[in-house]
């Protein structure tokens, strides 16, 4: 009858965490490849529009960006609550966008220079003003492909 | 018995605690791409050419502070002006005798809206005070109605929508030659509907 040895009562077998690294590692991969680096800290809500027929902004290399909206809470008290545009790290006039644009392209390398394009993060609350000041500026310097980055989502929510 | 003892097992106990840590670190400095937008070509600043536009070839859409959109004049809901602009564009208003007959639209061909898809020009204008999340659901819709009408003929002349022509196109995956193909199809597709919307400098308000 010893075939059956009874077994020890009392501790539990230890759940094995050998592959714990693994699943780890698993993650990690995954948010090296989907995600890229922050490359400036947004100081403006940035809450963006939806729309539906987007195109996918192709190479990152060839894009500037330029912000747009109200500051956050934290620089509220400093800039106010009108909306303001942010170049790379800091708040902006519209008469800086122009030279900014200007510095950007000269950073590129210079095949890239004819085809960059300006992709636009503005607030959905923010007023048309600004935007088509910006514009005036842009067509100064020449740089008229535009990109009204978006998410992706039913238009008719923008309107409330 | 043998002298050889066997080699210490590494601990490998902390490669998790590891891992989590860059894991952790890649979490807080990256962000999840979300770049797509409507891509948009502004006109050149020194283009100041007066066109003469019959006003049945100009869609007149404009945005005023309140965000109310108005076609022609006319308050519109914003989910009507997706057809408004197709049946405009689509109209081929021009009799089969003249030059300017469009033989592939199939709107109501009415005397007083657009004579061919070439001519038919929409003017969006909008105040200082309109709100940008309006102004994007404008140019969303007009896009759109653009995109249904190019999806149409792409469908009529190679059994695939303009869209996904277009999807295609940018896909990395396709080769040069499909490419050089598609990029002739697209083109063509275009060519019957030109996107042609005109923005105005800016409509200020009326100065005392």
């Amino acid at each position: 009858m010893a075939k059956f040895a009874k077994k020890k009562d009392g501790d539990l077998p230890a759940v094995s965490t050998a592959s714990l690294p693994d699943i780890v590692f698993m993650l990690l991969f995954f948010f090296m490849t989907v995600t890229v680096m922050k490359d400036s800290s947004i100081m403006v809500e940035n809450i963006l529009p939806n729309a539906t027929e987007i195109k996918k902004l192709e190479k990152k290399d060839r894009v500037i960006y330029i912000f747009a909206g109200k500051p956050t809470k934290e620089y509220e008290s400093v800039y106010g609550t009108e909306t303001r545009i942010q170049l790379n790290d800091k708040f902006a006039s519209v008469n800086e966008v122009g030279s900014y644009i200007l510095a950007e392209r000269a950073k590129k390398p210079q095949e890239l220079q004819n085809v960059l394009t300006t992709a636009l993060k503005v607030d959905k609350q923010a007023n048309m003003g600004l935007i088509s000041d910006i514009k005036q500026e842009l067509r100064k310097v020449n740089a008229l492909k535009v990109n009204y980055t978006t998410f992706e989502g039913d238009a008719f929510n923008n309107i409330q | 018995m043998s002298t050889r003892k066997k080699a210490p097992e590494v601990n490998a106990g902390s490669m998790a605690d590891i891992a989590f840590l860059l894991l952790i670190f890649f979490l807080v400095t990256t962000t999840l791409e979300t770049d797509a937008g409507l891509d948009r070509l502004l006109p050149p600043l020194d283009t100041l050419t007066i066109v003469d536009i019959k006003e049945r070839n100009l869609l007149r859409v404009s945005l005023n502070d309140l965000n109310q959109l108005l076609v022609e004049d006319d308050v519109v809901d914003i989910k009507e002006l997706r057809q408004l602009t197709v049946d405009f564009l689509d109209n081929g208003g021009a009799l089969p005798s003249s030059n300017l007959y469009c033989d592939y639209c199939q709107g109501a061909k009415d005397a007083t809206s657009s004579d061919n898809p070439h001519k038919a020009v929409i003017s969006l204008t909008h105040k200082r005070e309109t709100s940008y999340g309006a102004y994007i659901a404008v140019q969303n819709e007009l896009v759109g109605a653009y995109n249904v009408l190019r999806n149409r003929e792409g469908k009529r002349l190679y059994g695939q929508t303009y869209v996904e022509m277009e999807a295609l196109y940018f896909d990395e995956k396709t080769t040069l030659v499909e490419k050089e193909k598609l990029k002739n199809k697209i083109k063509a597709v275009q060519d019957l509907f030109p996107q042609k919307i005109a923005e105005a400098e800016l409509s200020n308000s009326p100065k005392e």
